[in-house]
């Protein structure tokens, strides 16, 4: 099978969603004939034409509320922020509108939609096209929020979040886009959310991860190996639902977590992995837990020096597990 | 333009749900006095335009998505008396939130009425995308969305009309201009006379109407419909109405409105005007209207035992469903 990349896990989720179902239509930023700034839509146009596929007004308020719309309308839209760092414009009708919808009219208007972004650093896209915002969507209820690490799960994990019936927020790895390749099966299907996935099985420490941070993180683990180090990987693929009982029980057999991400560290994702293991897996833990992420600063600056030294990569995560297997 | 006159018997339905709007309203104030509901927001002084705006719909068949204000439209729609009440009380039987949201924040699936939420104008864009669907799928129903002239500051309403603009989306956008938003007086708000003024900037029809006269409200509605149906794109409605109370049961209006013009409010009240007129034009009897008054009350007294009777909801409500799929 040859190896394909992230970005073709998505184009070929989308394409397949929409020849499966007609009700799946997307919205979005010059998604059109442009087929997107990454090409994630590349060839739908033609394919499905402009009823299917919107190009929308530069307003991602109503790229989203539109969408809220369309959804409690017979439709299932997947819609494009173009880029993650944009999306703060349509946080109110992301958190307060489709997430809650339905828990305030008591179950009876689900908002089957999703809300595609790219997002996260390393492009040389400085305050403003590399931000890692999930943490601030995982604290909302009603709302799914998926990272895809892979191609098969970019595809998988898409399909899955177009035939969910409530919002998800899927957010790609941008940087891993071309960079991340890898098999993706003839007849990939959905792969369900809350199941987080043991990339790298191993014994001595457990790091947990996801999008771009699961790709270093195997980097590191490799390297760690040389050293004699065995380092199980964990990706959660899904950080709301959290598969918690997957990462308690890799946490359990190893001892010993590191948690990546790259967003900022304070208050980031990675803060409630280190609560939910330290209420429900004291006892299994040989070390302290160790968190590598962003610094608190506002975003990843585009100076290639300043960027480098911004973001966490396998350096980083190389240099957290010697530190916990000194422990 | 094809006759849209209303029949005698349409105009004594349309002074019955006025009549109803008001009667319920006005008992919503006396339960929150009495202590017995924890807040109340009003539609008095909008009834007529909102009839007038319900009528022109095929109601139960188009698709509403209205504000706080909008009684006598949700009435109108079909959702019950008590049902309102029930929502006032927090009480399970609540069919817009199961007595989660607070009342006034209406939402009845039967008769096509969407949630109304409490940051303003968000309904706006989804309006739009209730009518984008409508559009794709090749659907006859006209949405009608409602918003405050205040709330017409936001960037939801703006970036919904370029929608409505650009797509011909088959859509009303009634905006109820009671000139205050809370106590911001609308000369603070914009810089122009009349929120229709807008409506070239997005390439929709814009119209102002009296919203005080029902039969002008009537006929500008029912032609902004029409128009929506028939794939003309949509009418941004501007209907000038009054704001007959403070803004809700939480406010003192006397801070920031002269008693002179509080005062002048009851010359402004849309429904004994319409009373007299239709009792002028025949279309009503003095007898037909004290019926239909005193039917109103017996509905709004029935509704009120009903709800205040009806149990709460059970305390596992305030933790779900939050997702589709988890439901009991
Ligand atoms: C986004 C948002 N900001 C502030 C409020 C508080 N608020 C509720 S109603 C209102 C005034 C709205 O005025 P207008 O749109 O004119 O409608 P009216 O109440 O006069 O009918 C305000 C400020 C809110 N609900 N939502
Ligand atoms: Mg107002």
């Amino acid at each position: 099978m040859a190896d394909k990349t992230l970005i073709e896990g998505i184009r070929e989720a989308l394409d397949e969603e929409m020849a499966r179902d007609e009700r799946v239509i997307v919205i979005g930023t010059d998604i059109g004939v442009r087929g997107g700034v990454f090409l994630a839509t590349q060839g739908l146009y033609a394919k499905y034409g402009p009823n299917r596929i919107l190009d929308a007004p530069l307003a991602e308020s109503s790229i989203v509320g539109v969408g809220i719309g369309a959804a409690m309308n017979g439709l299932r839209p997947v819609c494009e922020i173009q880029f993650a760092d944009f999306i703060h414009p349509a946080y109110n009708q992301i958190a307060n509108e489709a997430a809650r919808m339905f828990y305030r009219t008591g179950g009876q208007y689900p908002v089957p939609m999703v809300i595609r972004a790219p997002y996260g650093g390393g492009v040389g896209g400085g305050l403003y096209h590399s931000q890692s915002i999930e943490a601030t969507f995982a604290h909302v209820p009603g709302l799914k929020v998926v990272i895809p690490a892979t191609p098969a799960d970019a595809k998988g994990l898409l399909k899955t979040a177009i035939r969910d019936n409530n919002p998800t927020l899927f957010l790609e790895p941008k940087k891993g886009y071309r960079m991340i390749r890898g098999p993706i099966p003839e007849d990939q299907g959905c792969v369900p959310f809350g199941e987080a996935r043991v990339s790298r099985p191993g014994r001595d420490l457990t790091v947990l991860a996801y999008g771009m941070m699961h790709f270093y993180a195997l980097q590191a683990a490799e390297s760690a190996a040389k050293e004699g180090l065995d380092v199980e990987v964990v990706d959660l693929r899904t950080l709301n639902p959290l598969d918690s009982a997957g990462v308690l029980a890799s946490v359990r057999r190893t001892g010993k977590a590191l948690i990546a991400y790259e967003d900022n560290k304070f208050v980031g994702y990675g803060a409630e992995l280190a609560a939910q293991i330290a209420e429900d897996a004291f006892t299994a833990l040989d070390a302290p837990l160790l968190r590598v992420a962003a610094p608190d600063a506002p975003a990843a600056p585009y100076s290639h020096p300043l960027q480098d030294a911004f973001l966490p990569g396998p350096r980083a995560i190389l240099d957290g597990i010697r530190t916990l297997a000194r422990y | 333009m094809s006759d849209t006159t209303p029949s005698a018997e349409m105009l004594a339905d349309m002074y019955a749900l006025a009549v109803r709007a008001r009667k319920l309203d006005e008992r919503c104030w006396i339960l929150h006095r009495q202590g017995k509901i924890g807040f109340h927001i009003s539609g008095m002084g909008h009834e007529a335009a909102q009839v007038a705006v319900t009528f022109a719909m095929r109601r139960g068949h188009d698709l509403l998505h209205p504000y706080y204000r909008d009684l006598a439209m949700v009435l109108g729609c079909g959702m019950p008396m008590a049902d309102v009440l029930l929502g006032s009380f927090g009480r399970a039987g609540d069919p817009s939130s199961g007595g989660r949201q607070m009342p006034n924040h209406y939402c009845y699936k039967p008769g096509n009425v969407f949630s109304v939420s409490s940051p303003v104008g968000t309904q706006l864009p989804q309006a739009a995308g209730l009518a984008l669907a409508e559009q794709l799928r090749g659907g006859d129903r006209v949405v009608v969305t409602c918003i405050g002239e205040g709330s017409t500051s936001e960037g939801d309403f703006h970036e919904a009309l370029i929608w409505a603009g650009v797509r011909k989306l088959p859509m009303v956008v009634v905006v109820e201009n009671n000139e205050y938003a809370i106590s911001v007086p609308m000369k603070l708000q914009m810089a122009i006379e009349r929120v229709s003024d807008r409506a070239g900037g997005y390439g929709v029809r814009g119209v102002s109407v009296d919203g005080l006269d029902l039969l002008a409200s009537y006929q500008a509605a029912r032609e902004a419909v029409d128009l929506a149906r028939s794939g003309g794109g949509t009418t941004l409605l501007e209907v000038r109405v009054a704001r007959l109370t403070p803004h809700s049961s939480d406010d003192n209006d006397s801070v920031y409105r002269p008693a002179a013009e509080k005062a002048a409010l009851k010359l402004k009240d849309p429904l004994p005007k319409l009373r007299a007129q239709l009792i002028a034009m025949g279309a009503l009897s003095e007898v037909a209207a004290r019926e239909i008054e005193e039917r109103a009350l017996s509905e709004v007294d029935a509704a009120h035992r009903q709800a205040e009777a009806a149990p709460y909801p059970p305390e596992a409500w305030a933790l779900g469903p939050v997702f589709a799929g988890e439901e009991a």
